[in-house]
């Protein structure tokens, strides 16, 4: 689903030049549950958001889907990110005038899709995130684990191939923590290939990969026994 | 434009953040307000000035007979050159197309008379278009007609002096005086506030009544005429040639005879009044502009800033797809929209604020329907095309909003 070769990315700030990624190598197959970890600063923003097209790398090979990422227009990227893919982001990234029926449906709205069925869909996703009884409340009368939820199902409304979430618990207590990756294993389960940033250790050990960023490149990239979250909430 | 789904994201968030959107349309209300009363005072002044000014009609042209001074074609010089009623029709059909009103004039110096009183006064006797011409406000009852030509009736107009000094504080209308010693009834009392007393000491008859009781000639003194406007000063030199050369053809005089027949036009009036109301209307226009301008740059620079505070929802409308066409176009939608609902706003606030202004005001405003129907039009026209100004910049700028910088957790 997604390969990486050789991947760098530097920001320039003056005359300083800070090498963030010196040279990713990452192959991730549909229906993964990928974390990546390391210290602050490491850099994993900066490669999930080249994945997510938000950022674009210096160098390197980044192909999503066979569709090889590069050179793309502001326009393509925008069409690409709304087909391919889905962002959960820390914090919550919710419009804060639109309720969470609406905020669910506006990637469909950039989908060109007709209302009535963006109207279906965005209550169909959240009744699948539990949200159905709150399709009408406002952010601002949710909870931090609901507002990620809503979130989750905006993220996931359009039908994308990859989940994006960078530290989507990281707002959130341990107990809603646990919720929200429950949330995620599941569409996990059904298929859906997903990224996860995280430096909390427990959050990292209910995927089933974990790529450690250190200095700038992959340190080490393990497989792992998956830790279900209902059995912690 | 006419996507729905756009419009209902647009009134969503106009809706949803009444605050903001009442502080940009604001400065476009105030732009609009100050530019429509402007407009209507500039308007106002440009009516007074006109009532102030052209107290006569100056689309006009006089035109008298003198004394030939050269010999022409067997015809001796200093030959009296006289006008007749002929002259008048021969100019009527000649020119048809350019000349609106047309009519003779015969001057007395008279004696009038009514029970003890009697002073000296002016008669005129003329055609019905002379009103026109001459500009003349009936008080009571009625001017000169055609059937009072037909008729030779024995009426007369009388100046509102005329009325005074006569008739004192009674109603002269429909009273008998006496002219010469011939009975005359007054069918109506004029005023010219424009032209003096003089003026208001005229007494205006009938101008057959008056060649049949002088003498049954059909000799006129002077022919007056009014031309359609819209040959302009060019047009209207070019008419005062023709006629001239025409009427010197007619009673044989020589082309190059400076005396025989005089043809006055007040061009040079006529184009001092068109320039000066000109100058007042692009001064009107130049202000108006400049408010309106200023109106412009105000919502332009507060949906700038309005861009700025939402540059996160613009960060995450990207994130979730929103192509850079796609924000474009909704600010600049939103900005017409504010800037059109506003302006509206404006412009009903200016007009009442100008009808409040008194009758007078109000007046010289609405002198003509259709005006302010095509003010309408032209106002939506001016406020989208406002819109689309200061849309500009700050669609511009949301457009550049990168959804990685946006969305950076601080
Ligand atoms: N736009 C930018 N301009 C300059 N430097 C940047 C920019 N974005 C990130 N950096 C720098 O690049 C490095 C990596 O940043 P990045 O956000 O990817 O780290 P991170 O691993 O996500 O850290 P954290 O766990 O704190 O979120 C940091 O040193 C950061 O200061
Ligand atoms: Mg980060």
């Amino acid at each position: 689903m997604i390969q990486i070769n050789e991947l760098h990315k530097s920001y320039r700030m003056g005359s300083n030049e800070l090498h963030v990624l010196k040279g990713i190598n990452l192959d991730i197959k549909e229906g993964e549950f990928v974390s990546i970890m390391g210290s602050s600063g490491s850099g994993k923003s900066t490669l999930l958001n080249i994945i997510g097209m938000l950022d674009v790398a210096e160098r390197g090979e980044y192909i999503l889907d066979n569709v090889p990422i590069e050179n793309l227009s502001e326009k393509k990227a925008a069409i690409y990110r709304n087909k391919f893919l889905g962002f959960i982001f820390q914090s919550f990234n919710l419009i804060n005038y639109k309720n969470a029926a609406e905020n669910v449906a506006l990637p469909l709205y950039y989908q060109g899709i007709s209302r009535k069925i963006r109207k279906e869909k965005s209550l169909y996703y959240l009744e699948k995130v539990g949200l159905a009884d709150w399709a009408h409340h406002l952010p601002s009368e949710l909870s931090g684990g609901q507002k990620q939820r809503v979130a989750i199902a905006r993220a996931l409304a359009s039908e994308p191939k990859v989940l994006l979430a960078d530290e989507p618990t990281g707002a959130l207590d341990t107990k809603t923590s646990y919720e929200v990756m429950d949330f995620l294993q599941g569409i996990n389960d059904e298929g859906k290939t997903i990224l996860v940033v995280t430096h909390e250790p427990d959050i990292a050990d209910m995927t089933k990969r974990i790529v450690q960023l250190k200095d700038g490149v992959i340190e080490k990239d393990t497989f792992v026994e998956q830790v279900r979250a209902s059995e912690h909430v | 434009m006419f996507d729905l789904d756009r419009w209902r994201e647009i009134l969503q968030t106009i809706n949803k953040n009444k605050l903001r959107t009442l502080l940009a349309g604001f400065t476009v209300t105030l732009g609009i307000l100050i530019f429509t009363i402007l407009f209507g005072m500039g308007n106002g002044l440009k009516n007074t000035f006109y009532e102030a000014f052209q107290d006569d009609a100056q689309n006009t042209i006089f035109i008298y007979p003198g004394f030939a001074k050269k010999p022409f074609k067997g015809f001796k010089e200093n030959r009296r050159i006289e006008f007749e009623n002929e002259d008048l029709d021969f100019l009527k059909e000649k020119f048809e197309g350019r000349i609106q009103h047309i009519t003779a004039r015969i001057r007395k110096g008279v004696t009038a008379k009514y029970k003890n009183e009697y002073g000296n006064y002016t008669v005129r006797a003329v055609h019905p278009s002379h009103q026109y011409i001459e500009q003349t406000d009936i008080e009571k009852g009625r001017y000169v007609n055609e059937n009072d030509i037909k008729t030779d009736a024995r009426i007369a107009v009388i100046g509102r002096l005329v009325e005074k000094d006569l008739f004192g504080n009674e109603d002269a209308l429909g009273e008998y005086f006496n002219i010469e010693g011939i009975i005359y009834r007054v069918v109506g009392v004029f005023s010219d506030k424009g032209s003096g007393d003089r003026e208001e000491r005229t007494i205006y008859t009938p101008v057959s009544t008056t060649q049949l009781i002088y003498k049954n000639t059909e000799k006129i003194d002077q022919i007056n005429l009014m031309y359609d406007i819209n040959i302009g000063a060019n047009g209207a030199r070019k008419l005062s040639k023709e006629i001239e050369k025409e009427l010197k053809k007619k009673h044989n005089v020589a082309p190059s005879d400076q005396n025989g027949i005089y043809v006055r036009n007040q061009i040079e009036d006529l184009e001092e009044t068109l320039n000066v109301a000109n100058v007042l209307q692009i001064i009107v226009l130049w202000i108006g502009i400049g408010t309106l301008f200023a109106g412009v740059i105000g919502i332009s620079n507060i949906m700038v800033y309005i861009v700025k505070e939402r540059t996160k929802e613009l960060g995450i409308r990207k994130a979730l797809g929103a192509k850079p066409s796609s924000v474009i176009g909704m600010i600049l939608q939103e900005t017409i929209v504010v800037t059109l609902l506003f302006g509206y706003i404006g412009l009903l606030i200016g007009n009442l604020i100008l009808n409040s202004m008194g009758n007078k005001l109000e007046d010289w405003f609405i002198t003509n329907p259709n005006v302010s129907q095509g003010t309408i039009i032209g106002a939506t026209i001016i406020l989208v095309l406002s819109g689309l100004i200061a849309g500009y910049i700050p669609a511009r700028r949301a457009a550049k909003v990168k959804p990685i910088v946006a969305l950076r957790d601080e």
